[in-house]
C-alpha cells in the first residue's frame, strides 16, 4: 500500500492549496478527487473551459486555473476519479476508481470536501426539471449548457451569480422569485460596519444586481407559499409576492438557499460537530489550524464552515503549515511566520460573511415544510412522517431511520439529514445540537461488489493472519 | 442542437452514439453524462423505487444519486459518466449491480 505524509480529500480550492503548501515544504502528498479534473465544484473543469464560457463565467471563476497549475508539482499524486468511500484509523483511505477499489495510507488527512447546497424541500422540488442552482452553475462549467426558461427560487449571492451569468450568455431567467425581506435586510445592517471591510464582495454583489436589473429581469422578493407545479416534470413556479399570487410558466427551477458544509467524512471519523446559529447549519469544531479532535484529521474550506473559495484557498494553506510542522518539516516560529499573512488576508476574506448571511438567510418554509412535502428524496419520507415520528417519540435522526427509514437511501442523509434535525428539533422542543444528526458510517458512497471484487491486493494485518494461518 | 431541449449547448464538438432505452442519441463526445442527456432532451432519467415517482439531475456533483442510471448492466450516477461511443443506457431495474 503506497504511504504519503498527508492525504487530502478533495480537489476544490481549499485542497488545491494545501497539496501545493504542504508539498512547498517537502511533504509527500496524495490528493484524491471524485472528478476527472481538478477545480473543485466552484472551480470546475476551469482547464477546459473555452474563452466563451471563461467570459460568462467570469474572472473570479478563470481565477481557478492559478490553483491548477499549483498542482504540477513533484511532491504531489492527484488521483482523478477517485471516490473515497473510508478512512480509517491508522490512516487507511479506501477508494474506487474505475470500477476497482483501492487502498493507500497517510500520516495525516487533511478533509477539503467542501459544501453541500442547503436541502430546499418546497412542494414540487423532486420534480424532473427542477435543480440546485450549484447544479445549474456545474451544467454551464463543465458542460456549456444552460436552461432556456428557468425561474430561480431562493435566495444569496449565488442566485444572482447566476443569473447574471445566464443574462451574458444571452438566455436570462424568466424571473428570480427571492424569499428574503426588507426587514431582513434591515437586520443585517448592523453587520454593515464589518461587511464594508469586504467591499470588494459588496461591490460585486451591486455589480451582479445591475446587470440583473438592467437585463429586466423580474425579482419578486419576500416570496412565499412556494410551490414547483407539474405534471411529471417542472412546468411552473407558484408564489405569492407581495400580497399578490403568481404562477411563472418554466422548464427548469434552480433552488438554491445557501449552501451548507459537506460533513460526511468527518462524521464518519467522529469528529465532534456543533450547530452554528448564524448559519443554520452544523460544522466540526476546529482549532485556528483546521485541527479536529480527532488527532492526525484536519478540516479546510466551506467543509469546515461556508466562506467562499477565497477563504477556503488561504485556510487550505494554514492547515497545511500546522501539518508542515508536525511532519517537522517547519518549526513552530516559521509556522506561525507564514501564517500571519494568511491570517490577515482570510478576516479580510469573511469580514462581509455576517450582512451576507443575515441579508439571506434561508428560505423559512424550506426549513419547516408543510407536512406533504418530500424531505428525504432517496426514501421519499415527508415532514409530516418526521413530525408524527417525534410525536411517537423519536428523539433524534438515528431513532427516524428505524422509524421510517428517512436517511437510509444511496445519498445517505446529505439531501435530508439537516432537514430531519429541524424537523424533529421544533417538534420536541430541543436544540440542533440536543436533538443531533445522523451517524455516518462507512461506505461514504455506494461500492459495489463487482469493485470490491477488483480489488488491489492488500498485505493482511496481524489479527487477519491469525484467522487464516 | 435539439430545439425541443429546454437547454442550450454553448459549443458544438464530435457526437458519438449512444442509446439510451433503446433510442439512440448523438451526445457530445466525453461530455458529462447527465448534461449530455438533459441537453438531448431526456429529463427523465429514472423511476423511484417507492412511489414510482419520475426523477433526472439534481445536484450535479455526484451526492444526490437521483441520476441513477444503468449502465451494461451497472447502476451509475450518470453526472459522474462522461459519454463514450456506443453506451447502452438505461432506466435502473432495481437488480443490476450497483447501490441500489
Amino acid at each position: 500500500m503506497d504511504q504519503f505524509d498527508l492525504a487530502i480529500i478533495g480537489a476544490g480550492p481549499a485542497g488545491m492549496a494545501a497539496a501545493q503548501e504542504a508539498a512547498g515544504h517537502g511533504l509527500r502528498v496524495v490528493l484524491l478527487d471524485e472528478q476527472a479534473r481538478p477545480g473543485g465544484q466552484i472551480y470546475r473543469d476551469v482547464d477546459r473551459a473555452g474563452s466563451l464560457r471563461g467570459d460568462i463565467l467570469g474572472s473570479d471563476y478563470t481565477d481557478g486555473r492559478r490553483l491548477t497549475a499549483g498542482l504540477r508539482h513533484d511532491g504531489i499524486r492527484h488521483v482523478t476519479g477517485a471516490v473515497v468511500w473510508a478512512i480509517e484509523e491508522g490512516f487507511r483511505i479506501s477508494y474506487t476508481r474505475e470500477g476497482r477499489a483501492a487502498q493507500l495510507a497517510a500520516d495525516r488527512v487533511l478533509i477539503a470536501t467542501g459544501a453541500l447546497e442547503r436541502p430546499m424541500p418546497l412542494p414540487g422540488w423532486t420534480l424532473p426539471g427542477v435543480m440546485t442552482a450549484g447544479a445549474g452553475q456545474i451544467l454551464l462549467k463543465q458542460s456549456g449548457v444552460l436552461a432556456r426558461r428557468a425561474v430561480l427560487v431562493g435566495s444569496g449571492p449565488l442566485l444572482y451569480l447566476i443569473a447574471a451569468q445566464m443574462v451574458r450568455a444571452g438566455t436570462p431567467p424568466q424571473a428570480m422569485v427571492e424569499t428574503q425581506t426588507t426587514a431582513d435586510l434591515l437586520r443585517a445592517m448592523r453587520h454593515l460596519g464589518g461587511a464594508l471591510r469586504g467591499w470588494p464582495y459588496m461591490l460585486k454583489g451591486l455589480k451582479l444586481l445591475a446587470e440583473i436589473v438592467r437585463a429586466r429581469v423580474p425579482r419578486h422578493t419576500g416570496a412565499v407559499g412556494i410551490k414547483v407545479e407539474g405534471d411529471g416534470r417542472a412546468e411552473a413556479v407558484r408564489f405569492t409576492s407581495r400580497g399578490r399570487s403568481q404562477r411563472i410558466a418554466c422548464d427548469t427551477v434552480f433552488l438554491h438557499h445557501g449552501v451548507v458544509p459537506n460533513t460526511q467524512a468527518a462524521r464518519s471519523l467522529g469528529v465532534a460537530h456543533r450547530w452554528n446559529a448564524d448559519q443554520t447549519c452544523f460544522a466540526p469544531v476546529l482549532d485556528r489550524w483546521g485541527g479536529t479532535d480527532v488527532t492526525g484529521i484536519f478540516i479546510a474550506g466551506d467543509g469546515g464552515g461556508i466562506g467562499g473559495a477565497k477563504a477556503a484557498e488561504i485556510a487550505g494553506k494554514i492547515a497545511a503549515l500546522r501539518i508542515a510542522e508536525l511532519a517537522e518539516r517547519l518549526t513552530e516560529v516559521e509556522r506561525d511566520g507564514h501564517a500571519v499573512p494568511l491570517r490577515a488576508a482570510l478576516d479580510r476574506e469573511l469580514a462581509a460573511r455576517p450582512f451576507l448571511d443575515a441579508a439571506y438567510p434561508p428560505c423559512a418554509e424550506a426549513l419547516s415544510p408543510e407536512d406533504k412535502t418530500v424531505i428525504c428524496r432517496c426514501e421519499e419520507v415527508t415532514a409530516g412522517k418526521i413530525r408524527e415520528q417525534a410525536r411517537l417519540g423519536c428523539l433524534g435522526p438515528n431513532q427516524a431511520k428505524a422509524y421510517g427509514r428517512a436517511g437510509m437511501g444511496p445519498c445517505q442523509g446529505r439531501y435530508c439529514g439537516l432537514t430531519v434535525t429541524a424537523l424533529l428539533a421544533e417538534a420536541n422542543g430541543r436544540t440542533p445540537d440536543e436533538t443531533g444528526y445522523y451517524r455516518i458510517r462507512p461506505p461514504l458512497k455506494p461500492v459495489t461488489l463487482g469493485e470490491l471484487a477488483a480489488m488491489e491486493e492488500t498485505p493482511l494485518d496481524k489479527a487477519e493472519k491469525e484467522i487464516t494461518t | 442542437m435539439n430545439p425541443a431541449s429546454p437547454f442550450l449547448e454553448l459549443e458544438q464538438g464530435p457526437r458519438v452514439s449512444v442509446t439510451f432505452d433503446g433510442a439512440q442519441l448523438e451526445l457530445p463526445e466525453g461530455a458529462n453524462l447527465a448534461a449530455a442527456l438533459l441537453a438531448a432532451g431526456v429529463d427523465v432519467l429514472r423511476h423511484t423505487p417507492v412511489s414510482g415517482a419520475p426523477r433526472g439531475p439534481f445536484c450535479m456533483m455526484g451526492a444526490c444519486f437521483d441520476c441513477l442510471v444503468e449502465i451494461g448492466g451497472v447502476v451509475r450516477q450518470a453526472c459522474m459518466v462522461e459519454v463514450s461511443a456506443g453506451m447502452d443506457i438505461a432506466k435502473p431495474r432495481g437488480d443490476a449491480d450497483g447501490p441500489v
